[in-house]
């Protein structure tokens, strides 16, 4: 085991203060390590990976990552990914976002990058609960839970994400949770590898807004309460009713292996590259190659 | 230098709708990334995109799901080295307030076209209109600079464009394009440049060592270097407010040297942002002035006014904001009045009258029944001054 | 990767960057972590580690790692073998 630790300090950013924002016991900084080894494990360079993320809590993870890092707007992380992967395929790009980032103001963006297949590896750390603006309810905060917006228990039904992703078309579904980082480094791995829109939820335990407010003495109560709730997808398929009660089935739910977006797109542009007739004759602008550029900037730039 | 075979080659000579034009310029200037979503008055310009992008390599052209998107993919795209755009038209415009804010924070150069239509919410959308001025230049939250042109027949939709491009190249920030819905609409005649006779200005990149980068460091110009996603240069990107590593900071010091330093890159060249066209304006006694579709009908006015022999003359706005403020003083100062003739209830000529300081008599003239301003009506307010 | 064996690792614990959640003192099957007096996790009964990496990967806040001793450092321990001497 020695080396997790050290490879992760490697791949954080050295200055910048740590420990990190998260509060004590908040599952992101377990995610982060996965994600860490994840991209480790699949031997990527730092230059090629890029992390985009929304706000929230979650959010703040792409500070603290020595890759490239994007943090956008709320819910519209899939946007800038969407734009950063056509533009530039061959980078790989991973998109953090929370719960209420992903599916509620960003809910739109979710189903339509699903529906696109564009190639990225979506992370929604899903702690049921809008943690930085003060533990409001999100859009899969259980029926019941007490929020600072729900006093008197949520009357909503939460989103299963897994069934939303799936539905929406998206290339690979998974689901784990901070308390079983194995199975999360191996999910995040997959859904960073694999072409088109792979997506995990984690579940990740918010003990300072959700925790305190729904009887849950410490953060090791949540953690004793997500493993006991996480059950193998396989397993959890042979319970009765009744057995699924409180009950999470985590695993890998999609698996399909269509091309991504990006793949689809070069294709139809090669082509119609190859077609001589069609390909646009546009008089080359002068300032497109970069050393062309250069010398125009000279006295500009000083 | 020898002369290139291209400058032997006959400028090209097209029947194209405004909005084609400004597809065709920013071809010009090097775009290779489109995000849209299709609202009219403007969705000839996504057309023309979707019909032209792919057959260029490299070229990309993406439908998105709302305007919000639209501008979040151009962000990305941008950040990833490419020249990128969007057009839109004004209830999408609202929808984009908010990544054009992320985009002035995140210095992103990019290009918003907006072909404004009659408002508010749906308002008219087949209809011409210039309501969009203020929200141009105000919409987005927070104190923030940016620069905002307008452009008034089909061949200045091509040029304006390439200058679009090049400003946001060159100063690191959101370009938005005004057009009206006429502009956009109209079918006529252009020529077509030759490459090498327009300047095409590309983003400065780093050349330092990327140990030694800082991404939101002061510079002479105020503008730092930016590299594409994946050069090597890696950093943090972010719409909080941010130190010169691009990391979040809250010390009153940082805060204010980014917010000083994002207007002041704009702000000490107003030189070279401010475009204006001074048309009889040197012995002129009663001015115009004007954009976009309407500026068309005012210069046919001053002709006409002139042969009556009215000493008329028209300012033409290229550039709205930052306000031209030493042109409208120019004319301020030698006319006794000067109307402003605005489909809307007066967005522009507030900066006009914000200027004057009782130079000139500032009339508006304005309408907002979706119809254009013609000649006549400026004629007529040009002879009863 | 796992070495059930006792005593071929050690606990490192950075006390700077705990912050005292717990996890890794409420999860060690050996119960080699405990909270001490300031809420800091520490390594209390370092010799019945058995490497299962649990703390390492759980704890948020990086602040732990469990490293392989020296094989045969220390008497006791497998592989262990004492210093050749005369040199």
């Amino acid at each position: 085991m020695s080396d997790v630790t050290q490879l992760i300090h490697q791949y954080l950013r050295h200055n910048k203060k740590f420990p990190h924002v998260f509060c004590p016991g908040c599952g992101h900084g377990i995610a982060l390590g996965s994600l860490i080894r994840a991209v480790h494990g699949l031997s990527l360079s730092k230059d090629e990976v890029v992390v985009v993320a929304g706000i929230g809590c979650s959010g703040r993870i792409a500070v603290y990552v020595d890759f490239n890092t994007v943090h956008t707007t709320h819910g519209r992380a899939l946007t800038f990914a969407t734009g950063i992967k056509m533009a530039s395929p061959k980078l790989k790009v991973i998109c953090i976002m929370g719960d209420g980032d992903a599916l509620a103001i960003g809910g739109n963006h979710l189903i339509h990058a699903a529906r696109r297949n564009i190639g990225i590896a979506a992370l929604v750390l899903n702690n049921n609960i809008y943690g930085m603006t003060g533990g409001q309810t999100s859009p899969t905060t259980p029926g019941g839970a007490r929020t600072a917006t729900s006093p008197y228990g949520a009357l909503e039904k939460p989103f299963d994400l897994v069934d939303l992703a799936r539905a929406a078309g998206a290339n690979y579904v998974a689901r784990g949770t901070v308390f079983q980082a194995h199975l999360l480094d191996r999910l995040i791995s997959s859904a960073i590898e694999r072409p088109g829109f792979n997506l995990v939820e984690v579940l990740t335990p918010c003990h300072t807004q959700y925790g305190r407010k729904n009887k849950f003495k410490n953060p090791v109560d949540m953690y004793q309460a997500l493993k006991h709730a996480a059950v193998p997808r396989e397993a959890w398929e042979h319970f009765s009713e009744a057995e699924r009660k409180e009950r999470i089935p985590v695993g890998v739910f999609v698996e399909r292996d269509e091309p991504g977006l990006e793949e689809r797109y070069r294709v139809m542009q090669a082509a119609l590259l190859a077609r001589p007739k069609a390909r646009e004759a546009l008089p080359e602008p002068n300032g497109h190659d970069p050393a062309s550029t250069k010398a125009k900037l000279e006295g500009v730039e000083s | 230098m020898p002369t290139p075979r291209s400058s032997r080659k006959k400028r090209k000579e097209v029947f194209a709708l405004g909005a084609e034009a400004v597809a065709e310029g920013a071809l010009l200037a090097g775009c290779s990334f489109y995000a849209g979503y299709p609202i009219t008055p403007s969705s000839e310009i996504m057309e023309t995109m979707a019909s032209r992008l792919p057959r260029i390599r490299d070229g990309v052209f993406l439908q998105m799901e709302d305007e919000i998107a639209s501008l979040g993919a151009v962000i990305g795209a941008s950040l990833a080295g490419r020249k990128a755009m969007t057009a839109t038209s004004g209830p999408g415009f609202s929808l984009m307030q908010e990544h054009i804010g992320y985009a002035c924070m995140a210095e992103t150069p990019l290009v918003v076209v907006n072909v404004m239509r009659g408002g508010p919410s749906t308002g008219l959308p087949t209809s011409p209109a210039q309501g969009d001025v203020q929200q141009a230049r105000w919409g987005t939250h927070g104190d923030h600079s940016i620069i905002v042109l307008s452009a008034s027949d089909t061949q200045e939709c091509l040029h304006m464009t390439v200058t679009a491009f090049n400003m946001a190249e060159k100063y690191r920030t959101p370009v938005i394009l005004l057009l009206d819905e006429v502009t956009a609409h109209t079918r006529e005649k252009i020529t077509l440049p030759l490459p090498g006779e327009f300047e095409v200005f590309n983003r400065v990149v780093p050349t330092m060592p990327p140990e030694w980068y800082k991404p939101f460091e002061e510079t002479v110009r105020g503008v730092p270097p930016m590299p594409p996603i994946g050069s090597g240069y890696r950093f943090h990107v972010t719409g909080l407010t941010h130190d010169v590593n691009g990391f979040p900071t809250q010390r009153p010091d940082e805060t204010v040297d980014l917010n000083h330093r994002l207007f002041r890159k704009i702000d000490q060249f107003f030189h070279d942002i401010q475009v204006v066209e001074e048309y009889q304006t040197r012995d002129a006694e009663v001015g115009v002035v004007a954009y976009g579709s309407v500026a068309r009908s005012a210069r046919y006015a001053v002709d006409q006014a002139r042969a009556r022999g009215i000493k008329a003359g028209l300012l033409k706005l290229g550039t709205l904001f930052p306000f031209p403020k030493a042109a409208a003083l120019r004319l301020l100062s030698s006319c006794r009045a000067v109307i402003v003739p605005e489909m809307n209830m007066g967005q522009m000529s507030r900066e006009v009258k914000r200027v004057n300081g009782g130079r000139s008599s500032v009339r508006t003239l304005n309408r907002v029944d979706g119809q254009i301003i013609t000649p006549s009506e400026i004629l007529k307010a040009l002879t009863q001054v | 990767m796992t070495d059930r064996h006792k005593g071929l690792t050690e606990v490192v614990i950075y006390p700077a960057w705990c912050k005292g959640c717990g996890i890794c003192a409420a999860f060690c099957p050996e119960k080699v972590i405990e909270l001490d007096a300031e809420g800091k996790a520490r390594a209390v009964r370092q010799e019945d580690c058995i490497n299962c990496g649990f703390c390492e990967l759980h704890c948020p806040d990086f602040a732990i790692s469990v490293r392989t001793k020296e094989p045969g450092a220390d008497p006791g321990t497998p592989g262990y073998k004492p210093p050749a001497k005369g040199k």
